[in-house]
């Protein structure tokens, strides 16, 4: 395919630009523009008034940031009424799982109604996307995720890999 | 010659041999009607009721596994009617099943999940709890029986009465009893019980090996042959590559049959340790090798494998035949690779091709030693090196014997006893990880297709024997 070039010719720039301390002043203006409308919404909404709300800084970490009501968080695994977990190691949540960070192996369980169970059950929250597949697809309720904020942070990649001890654990 | 016939089914003119069944003629025409319990080898007892079809001018479905072709039939095997009959014979097929599709190992290749996707979709009216039966009971060294998901279509017990003839499986039981179980006192023990796996439509019998190590839909499948004997059954390999932390990390999963329609369970079972002792890398240059053969070609004796495919004998006979010209060889097969033979598949001779050897010449014409005779030749100081492809002389030799060897070669996949005393090893490919043809014990030269990748530094046999020729 041959290549296609375009010229571009440079913006020529003015005697104003050249300067430059026009420019500065038209830059704090900016600033200074977001500055009062800011200030004046605030004001408003302090004293009642309507109008549009004024642009917020959370600050995190001092005042926990606010999620939305369908954001999912970290997982966690369920158990049955006798303690064991629930998961039948059926491997649905590893094969929908678009980010492929499901990580099962099976194995015999005791229970011969229950028959397979999971022996390891791996989830790599480092490239986790959070859709909540895996969540959906379990026929057996094994798995779900958590709704209010987590901090999901950590030293190295192998510590965001999360076992099944850890995704038992309530929260 | 038998008389043909002409028949329509779905409005489509069939031709079927006289007395053949509709099914059976549709299936060779490509046409899949439903149906459970009919198998091309194992006969029609027509008790699943799942092929089911409409015929002009009866007023009732028939099961098409039953119906003989005649000219002018006319057969609706889509039609409102002929889906309706199915779809309640699927029902009620299902009304004990269990539906743990999620834990049973069948599930991705289930007849009943096919059929119901395929033809069901209804919405169950069934209203009482599901009967219960023995689950997980294991019949024998390979086949584990789960009698909640059977649905009675009696391949196994047609399988263990026709094929394998050793008669351990019965029905038992009548009415809402009646189920599959072994016979009192025996165990499911016979050279072919790893077929009963494959004829199960449903996850009833289900395969030990293969429980629970993968699920079927993370497989990719080969056309390959078996080279577990002589035989060279053509078979479908299947791996799973895709997530190395299932199946314990084995690449290769499972064995099924191909064109024929059962396996032995020594083919079907004989390669799980696929990866195992692996040799990894070359650990010396091909230079050195030659010049080590050239200095030792008139002691220098031979021991080839019957796992070689035709292009590597052809490579072999070129490099030690007509370049080195060496004179001692050794084709016979490892007294461990000889094994018991039946009517059915099994061949004594259990290695792949030592027949694609033959027709080079190797073992006829160019006289092949024996074990003793090698044996006394590396004692009586005869032959001083030894090149061995995949073969192991220190387990049926002895390792001190090999000991007084000056030099000695080993070309292989796996290390065994022969390759830790090897200095040169040159790591080769095995059957599934290159392109080859086998000639089977009919002259038969079948094709198989490569797999998995190689391991390592491995390379295909006559690679590395066409290398060191090149050199010479």
């Amino acid at each position: 395919m041959a290549m296609t070039v375009k010229t571009v010719s440079r913006p020529s720039r003015g005697l104003l630009e050249q300067i430059y301390i026009w420019e500065v002043v038209r830059g704090l203006g900016i600033t200074f523009r977001h500055f009062f409308v800011n200030l004046t919404r605030h004001i408003l909404a302090l004293i009642g008034l309507p109008g549009k709300p004024g642009a917020a800084t959370i600050q995190y970490p001092d005042v926990p940031a606010v999620l939305g009501a369908r954001a999912r968080t970290r997982h966690r695994l369920l158990r049955r009424e006798d303690g064991a977990p629930r998961c039948t190691s059926c491997l649905l949540c590893e094969t929908i799982c678009p980010a492929r960070c499901i990580r099962i192996t099976a194995e015999e369980s005791p229970d011969v109604m229950v028959e397979k169970r999971a022996k390891t059950f791996d989830i790599d929250l480092g490239m986790c996307v959070f859709c909540g597949h895996c969540v959906e697809a379990c026929p057996v309720d094994a798995i779900r995720m958590d709704v209010d904020f987590v901090e999901l942070a950590s030293y190295s990649r192998a510590d965001m890999i999360l076992d099944m001890d850890e995704l038992l654990k309530p929260s | 010659m038998t008389k043909k016939v002409t028949f329509t089914l779905d409005g489509k003119a069939l031709e079927a041999r006289e007395g053949q069944t509709v099914l059976e003629a549709a299936t060779d025409a490509g046409i899949m009607i439903p149906h459970y319990c009919w198998h091309r080898s194992l006969g029609n007892p027509g008790n699943c009721r799942m092929c089911l079809v409409e015929v002009e001018g009866t007023p009732k479905p028939q099961v098409s596994c039953r119906l003989p072709a005649r000219e002018g039939l006319v057969v609706k095997s889509l039609s409102p009617a002929a889906k309706r009959a199915q779809t309640s014979a699927l029902e009620l097929h299902l009304v004990d099943h269990p539906l743990d599709c999620p834990v049973c190992d069948q599930s991705g290749e289930c007849g009943l999940q096919d059929y119901y996707m395929g033809i069901g979709r209804y919405v169950s009216v069934l209203r009482e709890d599901k009967a219960h039966a023995k689950k997980r009971q294991v019949l024998g060294p390979h086949i584990v029986l789960d009698q909640e998901r059977c649905i009675l279509c009696t391949r196994c017990t047609r399988f263990v009465a026709q094929i394998s003839k050793s008669h351990e499986l019965g029905i038992f039981g009548r009415g809402h009893n009646e189920a599959v179980d072994l016979v009192p006192g025996r165990t499911l023990d016979n050279p072919y019980s790893g077929n009963l796996a494959d004829i199960c439509p449903v996850g009833a019998l289900t395969d030990r090996d293969f429980r629970f190590q993968v699920r079927v839909w993370y497989l990719d499948e080969t056309e390959s042959i078996c080279p577990g004997c002589s035989r060279g059954c053509p078979i479908s390999a299947h791996t799973s590559t895709q997530r190395p932390w299932h199946n314990k990390g084995r690449r290769l999963a499972r064995l099924k049959p191909r064109v024929l329609d059962w396996l032995c369970d020594e083919g079907r079972y004989g390669f799980s340790d696929f990866d195992s002792d692996r040799l990894g890398r070359l650990t010396a240059p091909l230079s050195e090798v030659r010049s080590a053969l050239q200095t030792h070609r008139d002691d220098l004796a031979v021991v080839a494998s019957g796992s070689l495919s035709n292009e590597d004998w052809k490579a072999f006979k070129s490099l030690f035949v007509d370049k080195l010209k060496v004179k001692r060889f050794l084709f016979t097969p490892e007294p461990d690779q000889v094994g018991s033979e039946d009517e059915l598949l099994r061949r004594r001779e259990k290695v792949p091709n030592l027949e694609g050897g033959r027709a080079l010449g190797f073992g006829t014409e160019i006289k092949s030693l024996t074990w003793e005779s090698l044996g006394q030749d590396i004692a009586g100081g005869r032959v001083r090196s030894l090149y061995v492809v995949d073969r192991d002389p220190a387990k049926v030799l002895g390792e001190k014997l090999l000991h007084k060897l000056e030099l000695l070669i080993y070309q292989g996949p796996r290390m065994g006893k022969t390759g830790g005393l090897a200095r040169y090893r040159l790591p080769a490919t095995d059957w599934l990880e290159e392109n080859g043809h086998f000639t089977n014990f009919q002259g038969k030269i079948q094709e198989y297709r490569q797999a998995l990748k190689p391991l390592g530094d491995a390379r295909p046999d006559w690679k590395i024997f066409a290398d060191l020729e090149a050199g010479l």
